[in-house]
């Protein structure tokens, strides 16, 4: 009896379908699918009709089309009658390679300056306070002129240059220095490399296992440090030497040959790095103080001395504090590396635009620029996300 | 298909405004009192504000003459300042009415970009300043030199051209705003500086000491600088091509700012046909009859306007040149009112 009463007290209560929560639920939110599928098709078909009626040309055919423009920096082969869309990659690398170079250079500086401010030194921990006080405050754009117009000033023209050895020479055209030039037989020495840093990484993970099973330690790093060097060396001098160096020569207005390295990229990647490290440095110190002093003493305890407790046990508990805002970090620098068109460093938003203005086609190079910084911040927050997975606590 | 879809759909902001936009413009901007002009972001003699936002030059001259020929009123003008990329868009999306921003007729921009060009106001030619310092007297000797330019302009494509014809190799150098490129030649980054030649007269002015730079003599491309409208509207491309029209046929009937309320009495039927005496040719572009007085009495004929803005006695100097009449050694010819 008494299970019967309860089956009927647990059935819904009968009335209209219109009252049913369920269905209710389920109507919105196909009322909302439809209305974002109708506004989406609407917006889309409306450009299409106008750009149509305008007689404004549209679709990607363009990018077959000649550049005829000469870029500064360009890192896989470019001249002027590539196409655009070649004009459009050598954009995308230059973007990518101020990103790359400009995370690993605020990252570095960033940690130097960030355990700097709670160093027990009062005159380093003031100047840490100073650099991320004076350097978070002042806007990017300007940071980036500073280093543009103003040193550049200050730096000797071609005739003048400031010369280490010389082999490097500093003017305002740039940094010249050696270029290796890789002949024949040089993919020996690439293959020696690589088979050393394959070497050293087994070997790492050998020595970690060993000694989480036995306590004895091997000492990895200078192993793998002979590795990396000796064998490419062997390989260089096996394949006979095939590695030669280019100097920079001044010839006419330039420097001519070498390795050159223009203002703007230099401008560009100390802006982005030192003003990013300023809000690193934050980060770090944030991380830092969140781990329990306990922690510190407990180490102490142990007979750890103070460097390696940072490196042991503090940093790595403090990662996992430090990496998700390090991750946003990393976006903000990327994305910001797109005010480069303000002192003419060709990245993707610069050379876009010269494609914009040429062809026309806004719609288009706008949906580049868009997919492009979205894949690229989706594919950094992929990343850092699984490192942060990788450093989060493992319960043992 | 999505990879086609994508990209419109981004742009739907500005395909919605395209909508609001289009019709005919002159109804438009009968209705809302003023003319929107599109122009540069600062180049002396062409377009410049002062330091009351005043703005002044030979391209703000045309939108004033056509506020005048309008409205009876040069001041019925509004000016939007655009960067070299942002002006096409600026136009196609209705933001402004007509771009009088010295920009180069080419075809492609004629026929892809749903845009026509309404005549030419200046006919000019890319040229190179350089510092007198460096002892070069020809283009010819810039053989490796770093070359400073405005991205988005037709220049670039023309120092390719120009340095791969002749086998020279070169470093281009190119920025989004013009202030920067003069900063950037003026702190020494680059060697040349590269631009209209008009336009490389008004920034010598910008620089710290502009009597160490010198324009070199070769110009390396055809530059007929003129104003922009929308396609498809034949009434507002009408009125804008006229205003033009009526500024070099002033000039060319002897029709001045000062002497126009004479010239009504004038026996000679072409100045009575300009004046809006004779026929009815205002009318049959949408405006009063008496527009192209109008627009005389604001800013005088096309040689006033010149001379106002660039001309010898400015700090620009540019004799006139090819911009000279045609009956007068140069080439600027309009079609006659009749």
């Amino acid at each position: 009896m008494a299970v019967q009463e309860h089956s009927s007290a647990d059935e819904p209560p009968r009335g209209s379908i219109l009252n049913d929560p369920r269905v209710r639920s389920v109507f919105y939110q196909l009322v909302v699918v439809a209305i974002i599928v109708i506004l989406g098709w609407e917006i889309v078909s409306n450009t299409m009709a106008n750009l149509k009626r305008q007689e404004i040309a549209s679709g990607f055919g363009f990018l077959e089309n000649t550049a005829g423009f000469g870029i500064i920096q360009t890192l896989v082969h470019y001249t002027e009658t590539s196409n655009y869309g070649r004009a459009l990659l050598v954009g995308l690398l230059n973007t990518m390679l101020v990103a790359v170079i400009g995370v690993a250079m605020a990252t570095i500086i960033g940690f130097i300056v960030g355990v700097g401010r709670l160093s027990s030194n009062w005159i380093i921990a003031k100047l840490a306070y100073l650099y991320v006080e004076i350097l978070r405050n002042i806007p990017l754009l300007l940071q980036i002129f500073f280093w543009y117009f103003a040193v550049l000033r200050a730096v000797p023209s071609p005739r003048n240059s400031v010369t280490f050895l010389d082999s490097i020479f500093i003017n305002n055209r740039g940094i010249y220095g050696p270029k290796a030039l890789f002949g024949e037989g040089s993919v020996a020495i690439g293959i020696a490399l690589l088979l050393a840093v394959a070497g050293s990484i087994v070997l790492h993970v050998w020595a970690r296992k060993r000694q989480e099973a036995t306590g004895q330690r091997f000492r990895s790093g200078l192993s793998a440090l002979g590795m990396i060097i000796g064998l490419p060396v062997v390989a260089y001098f096996a394949s006979g030497m095939p590695v030669s160096v280019e100097y920079p020569v001044l010839r006419g207005f330039n420097f001519v040959g070498g390795l050159q390295l223009t203002p703007e990229f230099v401008a560009l990647v100390l802006a982005l790095s030192i003003y990013t490290a300023s809000f690193i440095a934050e980060i770090v110190r944030a991380g830092i103080l969140a781990v329990s002093h306990g922690q510190t003493e407990a180490a102490g305890a142990l007979g750890l001395r103070p460097g390696p407790t940072l490196r042991l046990v503090v940093i790595p508990q403090a990662m996992r504090v430090i990496i998700p805002p390090l991750t946003s970090q990393y976006l903000n620098l990327t994305k910001n590396s797109s005010l480069a068109v303000a002192i003419a460093y060709p990245d993707l938003v610069s050379v876009g635009g010269t494609v914009l203005n040429q062809t026309g086609q806004a719609i288009e190079i706008i949906g580049i620029w868009m997919f492009v910084y979205l894949s690229l911040s989706l594919i950094t927050s992929a990343f850092m996300n699984w490192y942060n997975q990788r450093m989060a606590l493992v319960e043992r | 298909m999505t990879i086609k879809l994508l990209p419109l759909a981004l742009g739907a902001a500005l395909g919605m405004a395209v909508t609001a936009a289009s019709g005919a413009t002159l109804d438009d901007v009968k209705a809302k009192g003023f003319v929107q002009c599109g122009v540069s972001q600062g180049l002396p003699g062409f377009s410049n504000p002062d330091s009351a936002g005043n703005w002044s030059g030979l391209d703000v001259d045309f939108c004033k003459a056509m506020a005048a020929a309008i409205f009876g009123d040069p001041s019925a003008a509004k000016y939007t300042p655009l960067s070299a990329k942002e002006r096409f868009t600026a136009l196609q999306s209705g933001e402004i009415d007509v771009l009088p921003r010295n920009t180069t007729w080419t075809m492609t921009r004629d026929t892809t970009l749903g845009l026509n060009f309404v005549g030419v106001n200046y006919y000019d030619g890319q040229g190179f300043m350089v510092r007198k310092a460096l002892g070069v007297s020809s283009a010819l000797e810039l053989s490796g030199a770093s070359i400073c330019t405005n991205t988005g302009t037709t220049t670039e494509l023309n120092v390719a051209d120009y340095f791969r014809a002749n086998n020279m190799p070169y470093e281009i150098v190119a920025f989004e705003k013009s202030d920067e490129v003069v900063q950037a030649y003026d702190s020494g980054r680059c060697d040349v500086y590269t631009t209209d030649a008009s336009g490389l007269y008004a920034q010598r002015l910008k620089l710290t000491n502009p009597d160490d730079h010198m324009v070199l003599p070769e110009i390396i491309s055809k530059e007929p600088l003129g104003p922009v409208v929308r396609q498809g509207d034949d009434q507002w491309f009408n009125v804008a091509k006229w205003t033009l029209f009526a500024m070099i046929n002033a000039e060319e009937l002897g029709v001045t700012k000062a002497n126009v309320e004479d010239m009504k009495s004038s026996d000679n039927p072409a100045v009575k046909r300009l004046l809006g005496l004779e026929g009815s040719y205002g009318e049959a572009i949408g405006l009063s009859n008496d527009w192209a007085l109008n627009l005389i009495k604001a800013v005088g004929n096309y040689g006033e306007v010149f001379d106002n803005n660039v001309g010898p006695d400015t700090p620009l100097g540019i004799s006139r040149g090819l911009n000279a009449l045609w009956s007068k050694g140069g080439i600027m010819y309009a079609p006659p009112i009749r």
